[in-house]
């Protein structure tokens, strides 16, 4: 009993428990140090520029640093009636030193985004200024009015007033097709330019369809491959794996050989007299072409986990299944499926996951109706060169595979998951 | 009620898996309803392979099994009704203990209340009640293996069929179960077709023994007289220890022979040896030789100590005996003990009728 309350010295007289803990501390600083250059990594690849994606998808702030003693003046004006004159003076003296420093441009494009317009009389003002016409001397408001009549238009003053704030959600409205109206509620845009939700949904359609395909195929060539003897099931892994081993611009380029209207497929649909040679098919530039090439694409994300949960599965438990009075279906469904959840889910998510921020393969093969919203995305990454906007999509995409796993792991579990 | 004497019955069965080798070649067994038969025999014998063909997951090549006079070999096994317990025990681990049982009167469409009572006397069988909503996981090798066997009776089935149930068990474990398997297949009467290699637990739970190697029943007979009268050479090497002398027949009687051996010759009780100048070898269990004996025995002889081991209830002794430094003596330890000493000389003795001449090795 006293051995349990007295304290263990070690042999210079230092309790054996700070010596311990010190010894512990060593190892842990060891342990930290070696998993350092991973962690500084993940920080600076993926931590930061997550946050850069989403301070520029909500940064507004060109605007609000461009014209600062207007934002000022505005903060007294009610955003009914034409503001008054020390509005008017404010904004002429911020134009004025954006002219100086030639960056006026710049504020009438980013304006004229918040309401069509504002670039031509931005550049009225501008000849305006440059010429000197305007006399300080007297009242501004008057001489501004009457550059162009739309400087009198109220509405464009409240589109100003509206670019205030140096962040805004606008860029994620767009992307749901949404915009903020002239009195600032949140509208949505005309039914025949809603291009975005269509892709939204088209994206979770084609992920979702893909990831059953997959699913449908990976579940029985993962069975086969579990219960093969070893050098038949090596065999068929290398058949799986074989595409992993491939370019993936390659795999895809392969599909178009096929698919296309006088490929591979048509040649052989006609040879057999399925199709006429006129009416060949289109299986490719569609939805068709996406799901054929993503399917086979993605497949071994499924079959590859399925097939480490089927290995762990003991024959004798089907046939202690049909032992036990099971038929072959009961045993199958009852013993063998529940056990392979965990790798149906794996799977799946997976796929499905990938699926749903595939770019490549869609991007040759989809055309105009199979195309998904990473495209869209790459499209303002590289046409259109409004990053800010891909950012928010970016975002948007993260947070719905985000939404998904959480969704997932409360109906399944995370902890159900088994890749290998 | 009469039992019936061929409520299984393998009629001629052979199996090959590949077409070249047969792995149960003409097998003809008969086993007695309500009786417990075990396969013995070392891997590679068969055994498993007829346990199998019985349960229906594999098909006899030729021959037919007969389940209580009908032919089961065309029918699946889950329409055979019989009870498997298997080598791991292979239950469900994503089902509760209390599941596992319900599993097989589940899909026969028992109703609730009786599944209820079913897998509550099964449990209390195995005296493990109050472990129904336990995963398998959650209970130790024994548990779980009770478990098994409680499944594999809940449904009373006819025949239950247990493919070394023991194996993965520790020593004490194991000798408990064994037991506590013999006592559930008296109170019940289910007839217990039993597959093993270990030749004790074969001996404390049979009722018949049927010895497997190479295909074949070696030996079909009751516990005590595998032991003591094996029919040839490789069921008394199989099943207990076992001194041998390789000799030939120089005399034969209708109850005694003499084998001559390299230098000497002994007296044996021949039992598949026929005639004079025939090979044998002579089997003689190693607790049938005496030390000093006080009776008089027909074979005596003296021999030199080579080893002595230790094993706690008995002594072994090592001997240089007939040109054979093999002979093992197996000396009881009690308080009369001698002083056995390693190259001491003693005298050896034996009766003929325990030395049996079996077919040569």
């Amino acid at each position: 009993m006293s051995s349990e309350t007295k304290q263990i010295l070690t042999t210079d007289g230092i309790p054996l428990e700070v010596s311990l803990k010190k010894a512990e501390k060593k190892n842990k600083i060891k342990a930290f140090l070696l998993v350092a250059p991973l962690l500084l990594f993940l920080i600076i690849t993926y931590v930061f520029p997550i946050g850069e994606m989403f301070s520029r998808s909500i940064d507004d702030k060109m605007i609000t640093n461009m014209l600062p003693k207007t934002f000022k003046e505005m903060e007294k004006w009610d955003g009914k009636e034409l503001p008054s004159e020390d509005v008017y003076k404010a904004f002429y003296y911020d134009f004025k030193l954006l002219v100086e420093k030639q960056e006026h441009g710049k504020l009438g494009q980013r304006l004229n985004k918040e309401k069509n317009g504002f670039n031509s009389i931005t550049k009225k003002l501008f000849r305006q200024v440059k010429r000197n016409k305007i006399d300080e001397s007297i009242g501004i408001k008057e001489q501004i009015m009457k550059v162009h009549k739309r400087w009198r238009n109220v509405e464009y003053w409240q589109a100003i007033k509206r670019t205030a704030p140096p962040y805004t959600l606008a860029k994620y409205l767009k992307g749901m097709d949404m915009y903020y109206g002239a009195d600032g509620s949140i509208a949505q845009v005309d039914e025949d330019r809603r291009i975005h939700r269509i892709l939204w949904l088209r994206t979770l359609e084609i992920a979702f369809f893909v990831t059953l395909f997959c699913f449908l195929m990976g579940y029985p060539i993962a069975h086969l491959l579990a219960t093969l003897p070893m050098k038949y099931s090596n065999l068929l892994m290398i058949c799986v794996l074989l595409p992993f081993w491939t370019s993936l611009l390659v795999r895809t380029a392969s599909w178009m050989i096929l698919l296309q209207q006088q490929g591979v497929v048509n040649d052989f649909f006609v040879m057999i007299g399925l199709v006429a040679d006129d009416s060949r098919p289109e299986m490719m530039y569609n939805k068709v072409g996406t799901y054929v090439a993503m399917t086979q694409i993605l497949l071994p994300f499924m079959v590859l986990p399925l097939y480490s949960v089927m290995k762990t599965i003991s024959p004798s438990l089907m046939r202690a299944g049909k032992s036990l009075g099971g038929t072959p279906f009961v045993a199958f469904w009852k013993v063998y499926f529940p056990l392979t959840i965990p790798g149906i889910g794996a799977g799946c998510l997976l796929v499905f996951i990938l699926a749903i921020g595939y770019y490549i393969t869609p991007a040759l093969v989809g055309g105009a109706s199979g195309t998904l919203i990473s495209n869209q995305i790459a499209f303002h990454m590289k046409q259109t060169l409004d990053w800010s906007f891909a950012s928010a999509m970016g975002l948007m995409l993260l947070t719905g595979v985000l939404v998904i796993y959480w969704i997932y792991n409360k109906l399944v579990g995370v902890d159900n998951i088994k890749l290998g | 009620m009469s039992k019936n004497p061929e409520f299984v019955k393998f009629d001629k069965v052979d199996k090959s898996y590949d077409g070249k080798v047969l792995v149960v070649k003409d097998l003809q067994l008969d086993i007695a309803e309500g009786e417990f038969i075990t396969m013995l025999g070392p891997s590679g014998s068969g055994k498993t392979t007829c346990l199998m063909m019985l349960a229906g997951f594999e098909t006899p090549t030729h021959g037919e099994i007969l389940l209580d006079g009908n032919i089961i070999s065309n029918i699946p096994p889950h329409k055979r009704g019989i009870g498997m317990v298997f080598q791991n025990y292979a239950l469900f681990p994503h089902m509760t203990v209390y599941e596992n049982l319900a599993f097989p009167l589940r899909v026969r469409k028992v109703e609730k209340s009786e599944i209820d009572k079913k897998v509550d006397k099964a449990l209390s069988m195995v005296s493990l009640n109050g472990f129904e909503s336990r995963m398998p996981a959650q209970l130790s090798g024994g548990q779980q293996q009770r478990v098994a066997v409680a499944r594999a009776l809940v449904f009373d089935p006819a025949v239950v069929l247990m493919d070394e149930p023991l194996g993965a068990l520790d020593k004490n474990l194991r000798e408990s179960m064994q037991y506590e398997i013999k006592h559930i297949h008296e109170s019940i009467g289910v007839t217990v077709v039993y597959v093993t290699h270990d030749q004790s637990e074969a001996l404390t739970m049979s009722n018949r023994i049927a010895v497997f190697n190479d295909g074949k029943v070696q030996q079909l007979s009751d516990p005590a007289e595998l032991y003591e009268k094996p029919v040839n050479s490789f069921v008394a090497e199989f099943i207990g220890e076992n001194n041998t002398f390789n000799g030939e027949v120089v005399d034969i009687d209708k109850d005694k022979c003499k084998v001559k051996l390299a230098n000497s010759e002994i007296l044996a009780n021949p039992i598949s040896v026929k005639s004079k100048g025939e090979k044998t070898t002579v089997s003689l269990r190693p607790e049938r030789a005496l030390i000093n004996p006080s009776d008089k025995m027909d074979n005596m002889f003296t021999g030199k100590i080579e080893e002595v081991i230790y094993h706690g209830d008995h002594t072994r002794v090592r001997l240089n005996l007939l040109g054979s430094s093999e002979f093992i003596l197996k000396v009881p330890n009690s308080t009369s003990n001698l002083e056995l000493k390693v190259s001491q000389d003693i005298n050896i003795g034996w009766n003929s009728t325990d030395a049996r001449a079996l077919d040569p090795k």
